[in-house]
């Protein structure tokens, strides 16, 4: 698909630049790309709660409570942009939490008076399934991400070869005019015999 | 040849492309032997820089050797050393004569495009978006230097990649961060990030003979790099920046105040803006993340100067700007002009006045790259600066 696009995207580019004539390993891990399919599936839950809740009440049994799937379909399209972004960790957790509260809304469904209760039931299923893939996902991403190890003590890198002493100021009062700042101002104003006493304070301590 | 392509978000990879050619008369080839990731190429790597394509090649940070040149290249001939500056410059407009290279008025291709968000041009960048021009990045086994005459650094034998290939962008970076911040003898500077930039402002804070360098991070590896050329540390994690400094400096404020961050400023319920910022650019409602900004405004001392190096890509919330005007501070930023400072830095370097080399911390065949890219990205392994080189 990539290599497809980069294909496409010579049409913005210069006739001379590089193309991509074949792909190599990439940075992206296999479960960054499992976060961000939940952040899709996230996307497309959420466009369903959020524009069709009759739908998923009917389906349910749970007719009256559009309002609340709406929220819930919110609530998705929140995950999903955390699935996509560079910390798909939090979406991964957000989408497990997201599953935590279907399952506890589903639960007041699952009645005997409820015509549907086969339908809440395999929702509770899916919902759990998927609640653990969410968080094993969230877990897994963490875990390659995170820093590993000891940090290294870089102290014996000055980067000064003679030694700090033998660099320090070597560049002393070297700024070029044209980058001082507000010092340069007090040289740049004198002050003159007609000044009130706290601008002579200028002449007293000069920058 | 082989390169490290950028296909998305997170998606770096090690790709065969085609050879770059001479399109121009003024352009010339390079054979590279070093290059490097800059952290600003993490922000291309998390997709916050607009207009990257899945295809383009990355890298600003190269230096090799001319293997063919264009007719109109007088002063380049196959052999020469070079390091090439991340700034694309022609040394002929209006902006180059007066020595800002990094708004050059000719050499960004897409120029109509950047202005439509900029307003006007600033300069082609190689492998920086299509936002700088869209030029092939130096990050491949060979890199296409159009403007070739104005666009590199001459390097002597005998001195080592590693010391030289960092004229190319983060030596004259630091350098400009402390020049903007007008750092006089006998000046408290505080530095806020210590990744590969912060570490070269701090030794060039250092040249300029400042009284006290104060850099802040919170990364146990870089502060231990930064208390090596003489720095006060402060882990914002474990101490409040703002009552440190002001301990520090008895109250007063630092004089300067120095961003060597940028849009991507660490996320932590320590500093709850950073939270909310997070959350808008995740909804793509703000660009940045300008924590570091927010404070430096509210800890210098008044009538002091803040120099802003680290890259912000464009709007931003909540800055303190009362703060800022009743204070009467004065702000510089810009990126790097790199070819006014680079015969002055390299001679330097050749005096053993600083060596570059002191900050990387990794290096690894360009084959490497896609996992370099994670591993800087994850500060893992205390990575601080890859360099990689081509087979």
């Amino acid at each position: 698909m990539s290599f497809l696009l980069s294909k496409a995207s010579q049409i913005a580019r210069e006739p001379g630049d590089p193309q991509v004539l074949e792909t190599g390993p990439s940075s992206l891990k296999g479960i960054d790309k499992v976060g961000r399919a939940l952040g899709w599936a996230s996307f497309g839950l959420g466009a369903l709660e959020l524009f069709a809740p009759k739908t998923v009440t009917k389906w349910l049994g749970m007719e009256g409570r559009e309002g609340l799937v709406r929220a819930y379909g919110v609530r998705e399209f929140g995950a999903g942009v955390m699935c996509l972004s560079t910390n798909n960790d939090y979406g991964a957790f957000n989408r497990a939490a997201g599953d935590v509260l279907d399952l506890a809304t589903l639960a007041t469904a699952y009645r005997d008076d409820n015509p549907k209760k086969r339908n809440v039931g395999l929702a509770i299923a899916a919902v759990a399934a998927i609640g653990v893939i969410d968080a094993a996902t969230g877990w897994a991403i963490r875990s390659l991400h995170k820093r590993k190890g000891e940090p290294r003590d870089f102290s014996d890198r000055s980067g000064f070869p003679k030694g700090i002493a033998y660099s320090r100021g070597k560049a002393a009062g070297q700024v070029p005019p044209d980058y001082r700042a507000a010092p340069a101002a007090v040289q740049a104003s004198p002050v003159g015999s007609e000044a009130s006493p706290a601008a002579r304070a200028m002449e007293r301590e000069p920058a | 040849m082989k390169a490290l392509v950028w296909h998305g978000k997170e998606d770096v990879r090690y790709d065969t492309v085609t050879d770059p050619e001479i399109e121009d008369a003024g352009d010339a080839i390079i054979k590279v032997t070093s290059c490097a990731i800059c952290g600003s190429d993490l922000h291309l790597y998390h997709n916050f820089i607009p207009a990257m394509l899945p295809g383009d090649v990355l890298g600003h940070e190269t230096m090799g050797e001319v293997v063919e040149v264009g007719k109109g290249v007088k002063n380049l001939k196959k052999g020469d050393r070079v390091v090439i500056p991340f700034t694309i410059v022609c040394g002929e407009c209006e902006q180059c004569k007066a020595g800002n290279f990094s708004v050059c008025q000719r050499t960004n291709r897409k120029a109509d495009f950047q202005a439509k968000f900029f307003g006007h041009q600033t300069c082609g960048i190689f492998g920086y978006s299509h936002l700088t021009g869209g030029y092939a990045g130096g990050q491949a086994e060979f890199l296409r230097v159009p403007f070739a005459e104005t666009t590199h650094i001459k390097v002597p034998e005998g001195i080592p990649d590693e010391s030289l290939l960092f004229l190319s962008d983060i030596y004259p970076t630091g350098w400009q961060a402390a020049i903007q911040a007008d750092i006089q003898p006998g000046d408290t500077v505080a530095i806020w990030g210590c990744g590969p930039v912060g570490q070269m402002t701090i030794r060039c804070a250092v040249l300029l003979g400042a009284e006290q360098i104060i850099a802040i991070d919170c990364l146990p590896e870089r502060l231990s790099m930064a208390e090596a050329a003489g720095a006060t540390t402060i882990n914002f994690l474990e101490e409040s920046v703002v009552d440190r400094l002001n301990e520090l400096t008895h109250g007063e404020g630092p004089h300067k105040c120095i961003d060597a961050v940028g849009m991507e400023c660490h996320v932590s319920f320590k500093q709850p803006d950073t939270i909310m910022d997070r959350a808008k650019q995740m909804m793509m409602a703000e660009s940045d993340r300008p924590h570091v900004l927010r404070e430096m405004i509210y800890v210098c001392r008044p009538a002091g100067v803040i120099s802003v190096i680290g890259v912000y890509g464009g709007l931003d919330d909540k800055i303190p700007w009362g703060v800022a005007m009743n204070k009467g501070l004065t702000f510089r930023m810009g990126q790097c002009h790199v070819p006014r400072w680079t015969d002055d830095l390299l001679h330097r370097i050749e005096d053993g006045q600083i060596d570059p080399s002191f900050v990387i911390t990794h290096k690894v065949p360009l084959s490497e790259g896609p996992e370099m890219y994670r591993t800087f990205r994850d500060k893992q392994d205390s990575c601080i600066k890859v360099m990689l080189e081509p087979a």
